[in-house]
């Protein structure tokens, strides 16, 4: 995996819980171009132990002088945005993956619509940048909790002019799917990033309503949730390691001196995946990867987000 | 490598296509093992072995004006083997980044790349082309500008739109295709343009090959061989122009074998492009004739044993049914039994 050597060039409160950094290269060459939509996984090194996050690149594709990503804080996690608060500032150094897309828009789409809950506002605004450079039609939705949530809200204002909607949940407005998706053009692409409840209702909204799966794009990065610690045995490796509570299996492997394969470590991406052979108990599939019907046959798993609870689990790996 | 000079030849009618004795040695002989079936066996595409054509990400050798010459002249008879679909104009200038910054960077003393913000200058001087243009800008170029740049490198390339958890050939310059029709297949999807290959979807290559090239990233290349057999040196083997070609499949005779039968490996690399998110697949043909490759004795035993065990479907796919029995009787005095050890190099 490409890996890229940054320092901060920059560092901005926006709203209370978000601050963003502007990203440069080390050595002052460009970065490489990406697509609308990209992440990168940034590695944090916190007391001794590596923990990886990705976040959307926000600023314009075309940029290639410097990255932008936002970071919300989370107080009860593992630690990494924290210590992207309290611990990173102008001058620190970071390894970041090169650009990955997850959630790129649909070249074939006629008009695309953008939804977006808090900081799931993040993608959008590199994908705003290209759907401007192509010229196509595009609204921009934008729910946030009160007006002081309201990251970026001026920038958009410049970027998507009458495009852009404003949904204000202290103010009494809401997005109202059915509205929003029952009177679009044959060719309508719809993209809905942000707080899991209203990614799964837009989701089930515009399945009630007939929209083909390929026309519903949606990107959720997970934190790996904190659990109880479990003991793995990991076959191909002839290793047998402890999980503990507050990591996940995949940063326990890399812990363990292995390099399994990975690339969002937020179960949307599906690289990581791991054949399961034997399990005497439970597994918590916590991954958006995986079909349901995977999830109960019990013979995969994510182990970036996904967890055990059993006394024998062994990885084919 | 101690490159020799662009070599002037044909790779139709008279067919004055030879390679020379540093080409030969840099051949890229696909058989590890005695016995061949299809794997995913793909590998980082990164610099290995100075001299091989794995040094760089687009090799340029001794054939590169001539088959530059060839793809303009099969262009001339038929404009349809350039395929750009109109959404894949981001995927165009990425080809052109691509192609110019590799060329430029692995061989200055052929070609040259400035920059200055979106006005590029572009020299590439084997063929005596000097251009200045505006990066993003169609109009600065004489043509699209995949076409451009692809009239001005090696081998095929199909370029692949990324959407719906799936592939789709949206994209391709393909004149020196081992009878496929990029005309036929512009659209298809990953599965239904692979729909012609025997045993390997019931195998499952298909849906692991896909997943893999799903998550392929930027900055991270990869690569495998394939090959086939062909009978004189022709770059346009395309079911267009069967009627050229496909007669000369029962020309071959115990006489004429050694010189009329070429061993076609394709050098098969996968690019993730930056803007588009689109993915470039080169299809890279190396020739060379069975005259040739007995040079080392340790390929033609081992061509001798694939050829052998070769699973009948996959010979026939190949089109290697009128010919492969004459090719294995003639390597059969080349054969004394010897155990060959594991790899791919002459000797």
């Amino acid at each position: 995996m490409s890996i890229l050597n940054v320092k901060v060039a920059d560092v901005e409160q926006v709203t209370d819980m978000v601050k963003h950094f502007t990203l440069v290269e080390e050595n002052g060459q460009p970065l490489p171009r990406f697509s609308g939509g990209s992440h990168v996984v940034v590695s944090m090194n916190i007391n001794g132990r590596i923990h990886r996050n990705p976040y959307s690149l926000m600023g314009s594709p075309e940029n290639t002088d410097s990255y932008h990503i936002s970071v919300r804080r989370q107080e009860n996690s593992r630690g990494g945005s924290v210590f992207m608060h309290d611990g990173i500032e102008v001058g620190s150094k970071l390894q970041i993956t090169y650009p990955v897309n997850l959630f790129s828009l649909s070249k074939l789409g006629k008009k695309h619509i953008l939804v977006a809950g808090g900081i799931g506002i993040t993608p959008f605004m590199s994908q705003i940048a290209d759907l401007k450079r192509l010229g196509d039609d595009y609204e921009m939705h934008y729910a946030f909790r009160s007006a002081e949530h309201g990251a970026f809200v001026e920038q958009l204002k410049q970027m998507c002019g009458d495009r852009l909607h404003l949904h204000i949940e202290s103010e009494g407005q809401r997005i109202n799917f059915n509205n929003l998706l029952s009177n679009q053009p044959l060719g309508t692409h719809i993209y809905v990033c942000g707080p899991e409840p209203m990614v799964n209702a837009l989701l089930l909204t515009a399945k009630d309503l007939g929209w083909p799966k390929t026309h519903v794009h949606s990107e959720q990065f997970l934190a790996p949730p904190i659990g109880d610690s479990f003991q793995v045995q990991l076959v191909k490796s002839n290793m047998e390691i402890e999980v503990p509570g507050d990591m996940s299996m995949l940063e326990a492997m890399e812990e363990a001196g292995l390099e399994p394969d990975f690339l969002c470590r937020g179960g949307a991406c599906g690289r990581c995946e791991v054949e399961v052979l034997e399990c005497d108990g439970a597994l918590m599939h916590n991954d958006h990867y995986l079909s349901d019907a995977e999830k109960a046959s019990g013979n995969k798993i994510m182990p970036c987000v996904s967890r055990a609870r059993c006394q024998k689990l062994l990885l084919n790996i | 490598m101690n490159t020799p000079a662009f070599k002037k030849e044909t790779f139709r009618d008279d067919y004055t296509f030879r390679n020379s004795r540093e080409a030969i040695r840099r051949f890229p002989f696909p058989f590890a093992e005695d016995e061949y079936m299809y794997s995913v066996n793909i590998e980082q595409h990164v610099s290995t072995n100075p001299g091989s054509v794995f040094e760089h990400a687009i090799d340029i050798d001794e054939h590169y004006i001539a088959e530059c010459e060839d793809r303009r002249l099969t262009l001339e008879r038929d404009p349809t083997r350039y395929i750009a679909l109109p959404h894949m104009m981001d995927a165009q200038w990425d080809m052109v980044e691509l192609i110019m910054d590799s060329l430029s960077t692995d061989y200055p003393q052929w070609f040259e790349l400035t920059k200055n913000g979106d006005q590029w200058h572009w020299i590439n001087k084997p063929l005596e082309i000097d251009q200045t243009f505006t990066f993003g800008d169609t109009s600065t170029l004489p043509m699209e500008p995949f076409e451009y740049i692809t009239r001005q490198v090696q081998g095929d390339w199909i370029i692949m739109d990324h959407r719906d958890d799936d592939l789709f050939a949206d994209m391709g310059m393909v004149t020196s295709q081992a009878d496929w029709s990029i005309a036929f297949d512009a659209g298809m999807s990953f599965k239904e343009w692979h729909g012609p290959v025997p045993q390997a979807n019931e195998i499952g290559i298909f849906d692991r090959a896909l997943k893999y090239l799903l998550h392929l990233q930027y900055g991270s290349p990869v690569r495998r061989l394939n090959w086939t057999m062909t009978v004189n040196p022709r770059l346009d083997t395309s079911p267009e122009e069967f009627p050229l070609w496909g007669p000369d499949n029962a020309s071959v005779t115990p006489e004429n074998v050694g010189e009329k039968v070429y061993l076609r490996v394709e050098l098969q690399a996968l690019f993730r492009l930056p803007r588009s998110n689109a993915i470039a697949f080169s299809v890279r043909g190396y020739l060379i004739s069975l005259d040739e490759l007995i040079t080392y004795p340790k390929w033609a035993k081992r061509l001798r044993r694939v050829l052998t065990n070769l699973h009948p479907d996959l010979s026939e796919y190949k089109g290697l049914d009128l010919y492969r029995q004459t090719v294995i009787d003639w390597l059969e005095p080349l054969e004394d039994g010897a155990e060959l050890g594991l790899g791919t190099q002459p000797e």
